[in-house]
């Protein structure tokens, strides 16, 4: 038993200097002042700097416009098929991991042949702006990662008999998904949303390779080039920003759903 | 009120509804589930629909609040063909197994939830709930959310709720089978004084044959998807109609009888409860003890003997024959 703690602790210290001492080392350079000393305006250029300001804003707006399609998307699916066709759900899991095995690359490619062919309006003034152009397809990159939060929140509550006693009371369908259980799955639901903002606040392959370059992402790789202080500062914000935020989510989860099921 | 809580079944009342299963048939895939059920519940009346697992009976509860359709045969409730309407529109309130409450909602919202549905105001919604707390003895706790309730305190909740929108028909889906046994007895006869008190048409579905005797007006008992038998508990238990319902509801002896003494090979046979043989009577068929249970206030023993085995219960006293011993066993002549 202590022999096994033991190497629990080694390994886990191991994982946390792996993990640890870059973002530690980021934390300081980010810090660090041109003429020495340490200081905070490298952080600060979020707010005094207008692109970078802006692009954060493009990016958050896609941000809140994917997780509310994915979830509109990925809840009732969920739900439905939990309910109505279970046989299915092997198959829909295995659908929704495609986007995880496809590189980016060649979606990207794939996303670029797409835009080209659809060169008539609404399309042209759809693909004209990064929201509504990248939103699509990050709706897509996100799905794996929100069906997968969703479903185990489902299969942690009692679905059926929640759906039904709702039903026996005189709730509709729409009724129950939105009364009964998306509370029940709020942790859950919660969980992929930020998922789904960690993932537009890091994706820049696609963006790049489409040259939608007003995304928070791509602007942040490029000031590095002339400013790397900025880049490392706001790079490490993202990460501590959706980090604090699963942290949130899993703490009142726990809390909340615990001698429920 | 009180004039209600009467020992007398309140079949006579003017409450309640009459529901009606006619010639009802559910097949999943090539099996029957439930194979053409005939059966009315009297208005007020708690019938306990009695059988084994996958005998039909939660089948037909099922049926009857519209979770599934039928694959023939139609449900009446009041007289008026409910078999096409959607469970939300078919005012029957049910208590499930376990684990039904929202577990985001207060009791008392959860209780209320029924009546949020219809579009009752918010002052005449909680008056409701706080009346019907008070009525299965949680007058206290309707702010509590679930999982800060035990088991039974929360199955009553889920008969508030289930009784807040005074439905026609109450259908209770073996309600009691994840308590443990004191707090099942008690929410037992929690549910049967409710029941009386509120003069509801009652569903009981259970596989426990104690349960149904002990709180049902009439007994149905289902097999394979047939009904065998519909009676009162008395009758049920003591004239079982087929072997199934003497086996199933509780244990019965099968023996030859001859000028009414246990005889091998004799003319008739009689069908008698563990209770009906006495044992140690000088002119008693030889026997010799199995097996001996002490149930508290009976000893049960299995004899073996040349009829074959019996089972006999014995009120509990010093002196009873012990494993091995040999004894005698007769019908009790009283």
């Amino acid at each position: 038993m202590t022999r096994r703690r033991r190497w629990r602790a080694v390994v886990f210290g191991l994982a946390a200097i792996y993990f640890l001492v870059p973002l530690v080392a980021a934390g300081e350079f980010s810090l660090r002042k041109p003429a020495g000393g340490y200081g905070f305006a490298n952080y600060l250029a979020i707010v005094t700097d207008p692109v970078l300001l802006a692009s954060l804003l493009v990016s958050l707006q896609i941000a809140v416009l994917t997780a509310v399609l994915v979830l509109v998307l990925v809840i009732p699916t969920a739900v439905w098929v939990r309910l109505r066709f279970p046989s299915v759900a092997a198959l829909l899991e295995t659908a929704t991991i495609l986007p995880i095995v496809v590189p980016p690359v060649v979606m990207a490619a794939g996303i670029a042949f797409v835009q080209a062919n659809l060169n008539s309006e609404p399309f042209r003034s759809l693909f004209s702006s990064s929201a509504t152009a990248l939103t699509p397809f990050y709706v897509v990159l996100a799905l794996p990662f929100a069906y997968r939060a969703v479903d185990n929140g489902l299969a942690a509550i009692p679905l059926r008999t929640l759906v039904e006693a709702a039903r026996n009371l005189g709730a509709g369908p729409g009724s129950a998904l939105l009364r009964v259980v998306l509370p029940a799955i709020r942790s859950a639901v919660l969980g992929s949303a930020f998922l789904t903002l960690a993932l537009v606040l890091g994706e820049v392959v696609i963006a790049r390779i489409l040259l939608y370059t007003d995304t928070f992402p791509v602007v942040v790789i490029d000031v590095g080039r002339s400013a790397a202080g900025i880049s490392v500062a706001l790079t490490l914000a993202s990460l501590v920003l959706t980090w604090v935020l699963l942290m949130a989510v899993s703490f009142i989860g726990g809390r909340r759903t615990r001698g429920t099921t | 009120m009180t004039d209600v809580i009467a020992p007398t079944p309140a079949s006579d009342t003017a409450r309640g509804t009459t529901v009606e299963f006619r010639g009802v048939r559910k097949d999943y895939g090539s099996t029957a589930a439930l194979d053409g059920l005939d059966l009315t519940l009297r208005p007020g009346e708690l019938l306990a629909l009695l059988g084994p697992s996958g005998c039909g009976k939660t089948t037909a509860l099922r049926l009857l609040a519209g979770f599934d359709k039928p694959t023939a045969g139609h449900i009446l409730i009041s007289g008026k063909d409910v078999t096409g309407i959607p469970a939300a529109k078919r005012d029957t309130g049910m208590v499930f197994q376990a684990y039904s409450l929202f577990p985001t909602m207060t009791a008392a919202e959860n209780v209320a939830f029924g009546l949020r549905m219809r579009r009752v105001g918010a002052a005449e919604r909680s008056r409701r709930a706080d009346e019907l707390l008070e009525l299965v003895g949680l007058g206290s706790r309707g702010g509590s959310y679930p999982h800060e309730m035990s088991g039974g305190q929360q199955q009553r909740v889920a008969l508030a709720r289930a009784l807040a929108v005074s439905p026609s028909v109450l259908l209770l889906d073996e309600p009691l089978s994840a308590l443990d046994a004191r707090v099942r007895v008690q929410l037992r006869d929690e549910i049967r004084r409710v029941q009386l008190a509120e003069g509801i048409t009652t569903l009981f579905v259970t596989h426990d044959q104690s349960e149904a005797l002990a709180v049902a007006d009439r007994v149905a008992v289902l097999n394979a998807g047939r009904l065998e038998q519909v009676d009162v508990p008395q009758e049920v238990y003591a004239r079982p109609a087929t072997a199934f319902v003497a086996e199933f509801v509780g244990v019965m002896n099968d023996v030859p009888v001859e000028n009414g003494r246990i005889v091998p090979g004799g003319t008739h046979r009689v069908q008698t409860r563990p209770e009906g043989l006495v044992v140690g009577m000088p002119d008693g068929l030889p026997a010799s003890v199995l097996t001996s249970t002490f149930l508290g206030p009976v000893t049960r023993l299995v004899l073996t003997s040349d009829v074959g085995e019996l089972t006999v219960d014995l009120v509990s006293r010093p002196g009873l024959p012990g494993i091995g011993a040999a004894t005698t066993v007769a019908l009790d002549p009283t």
